[in-house]
């Protein structure tokens, strides 16, 4: 059975707040859930099936007491910052088998008001691979930097390659109102930036901000009928990668798994993309997604990213609306992938518009490169 | 008052699956693993090879010496243990075994690590039971 052109996304509704310390994490999802309900034409009362994560262990439970929901449907995949990808597509899977009609993905977090140390804080978790890693200090800086510096000695990719991906989310990013970092910045910016873990600077880093947003998904048949043009869900893919029992080769990703496997689900190639959508962690995570989602080949995502190419008017315009280098980034930023690529397909980006843009791609990864990650690829059309 | 630990950074857990792998190290000795049935090395410590779930498996005495494969100098971190001893360098090492190991490497200013550089195990005593193995270059 295949998914392609069963389900399609309704309504998408990304917070507008950066810094929300007068609210809660709760008051920020019920917040989104309104707005992308409302943007689908669509009440709380339709909801039949509840996606979420970055919650407690059973915090979907206790989001649908919240919002007082009984939903047919619970998925709190909890896979990193790709897990609303992921969602979206397990949303679609769900519908096409008649589980739920109407699924509502939800995402809030404070960590900025929080003051939580997401890049560099020492930390350390209780699985079993943690126990032979979290002594030697693995931020999630750090466990980048491993692999942009591998990158960087295999192929020769340079600071300034990377630096690039920088500046184009900026520049993407002083075309969107709600983007936190709206000024522009030059490739000497980013490399006159402290280091925080070498070769990674600070404007290698995606921010720290709050947020929210939220999708709704539901049948191809409903969306139809629905307030807006509805945004076909093509077909999805998700994997993980990890140290391989010691084999670990840091060049690739997920995506490499994820990435062929979600276009040939969507009978696609590279070159029909129009737009893409691609988890900015780092600089680093950009330039290694892309050749691993076969963009590029392997080793020639630092050219591939220069004179333009990934940038609006180029060949393949990414992360239109800044990223988590310059938009917002509360944690997990998988969600915005799939609200920015939907709101691209409908064509309501004004000035970071894509023209005549029908097909997006939009791949998440959750963890870190450099020691365990998840992979999730969505492939959206009008 | 009790006396302030030394050792502040994580303490690994010792599990049925990893016991003997840290018992080596107290005695300052790296071992990894090998697969009887398939013969496939590997680490970190298992019960049961991540091949073929074959249980019949030998610990393999490492030599102690591999090669940088990446590395990162870290100048920032809150964790405890680690933001009194910034910058360090995390690094992954190939062992000549064949297996690639997170580990620190230490004994050297963190300028002049590099990649494809030879190193070989040292051990920090982090509790009377706890041996961290670490690398420093080789033959220094």
């Amino acid at each position: 059975m295949s998914i392609t052109g069963k389900a399609a996304i309704a309504g998408v509704y990304e917070h507008p707040l950066r810094l929300a310390p007068h609210k809660t994490q709760y008051q920020i999802m019920a917040e989104s859930a309104r707005g992308a309900l409302e943007d689908a034409g669509l009440t709380l009362k339709d909801v039949d099936g509840l996606f979420t994560s970055g919650v407690g262990g059973m915090g979907i439970v206790s989001l649908a007491e919240h919002l007082n929901l009984y939903p047919d449907y619970l998925d709190s995949n909890s896979i990193g910052g790709s897990s609303f990808v992921s969602h979206t597509g397990h949303a679609a899977a769900a519908i096409a088998a008649g589980y739920c009609n109407v699924a509502l993905i939800l995402y809030g977090s404070t960590w900025s008001s929080d003051r939580f140390a997401i890049g560099t804080g020492g930390g350390g978790g209780s699985d079993p691979p943690e126990h032979f890693e979290s002594t030697y200090g693995p931020t999630t800086v750090g466990d980048y930097a491993l692999v942009a510096q591998r990158h960087m000695h295999e192929f020769g990719t340079t600071g300034a390659q990377l630096a690039e991906i920088a500046v184009t989310m900026r520049k993407h990013a002083s075309l969107n109102p709600l983007a936190k970092f709206r000024d522009p910045i030059t490739v000497e910016d980013v490399l006159a930036s402290r280091v925080v873990s070498s070769p990674l600077h600070l404007l290698d880093c995606c921010m720290i901000s709050d947020g929210g947003g939220a999708i709704v998904v539901t049948s191809a048949e409903r969306a139809r009928d629905l307030k807006k043009k509805p945004v076909s869900i093509l077909s999805a893919a998700e994997t993980c990668y990890h140290t391989s029992a010691g084999m670990r080769d840091l060049t690739n990703a997920a995506a490499k798994q994820s990435g062929p496997k979600a276009l040939a689900r969507a009978g696609l190639a590279h070159k029909d993309i129009d737009m893409a959508m691609i988890y900015d962690s780092f600089t680093i995570t950009v330039c290694v997604t892309l050749e691993s989602l076969g963009f590029c080949k392997k080793g020639e995502g630092g050219s591939f990213v220069q004179n333009g190419r990934i940038g609006l008017g180029g060949e393949l315009p990414i992360n239109t609306d800044g990223g988590g280098l310059s938009s917002n980034h509360p944690g997990m930023r998988g969600i915005f992938l799939v609200i920015e690529a939907t709101k691209q397909l409908r064509g309501e980006c004004g000035d970071r518009q894509v023209k005549d843009c029908q097909l997006a791609l939009c791949h998440g990864t959750g963890g870190t490169l450099g020691l365990r990650h998840s992979g999730a690829t969505l492939v959206l059309g009008v | 008052m009790a006396e302030e630990k030394k050792y502040k950074k994580p303490i690994p857990r010792v599990d049925e699956e990893s016991r003997p792998f840290w018992e080596a190290c107290a005695r300052h000795e790296l071992y990894v693993q090998k697969c009887r049935s398939c013969g496939k090395v590997f680490y970190y410590a298992r019960s049961f090879c991540p091949e073929d779930l074959s249980q019949d498996l030998e610990w393999v005495k490492c030599s102690g010496k591999g090669k940088v494969y990446t590395f990162t100098v870290t100048r920032q971190n809150q964790g405890a243990g680690f933001r009194d001893n910034l910058p360090y360098v995390m690094a992954y090492v190939e062992l000549d075994e064949g297996v690639r190991m997170l580990t620190n490497i230490v004994d050297c200013k963190p300028e002049e690590v590099k990649i494809g550089m030879p190193v070989e195990v040292t051990f920090e005593d982090a509790t009377p039971e706890i041996s961290i193995p670490l690398f420093r270059p080789a033959g220094k």
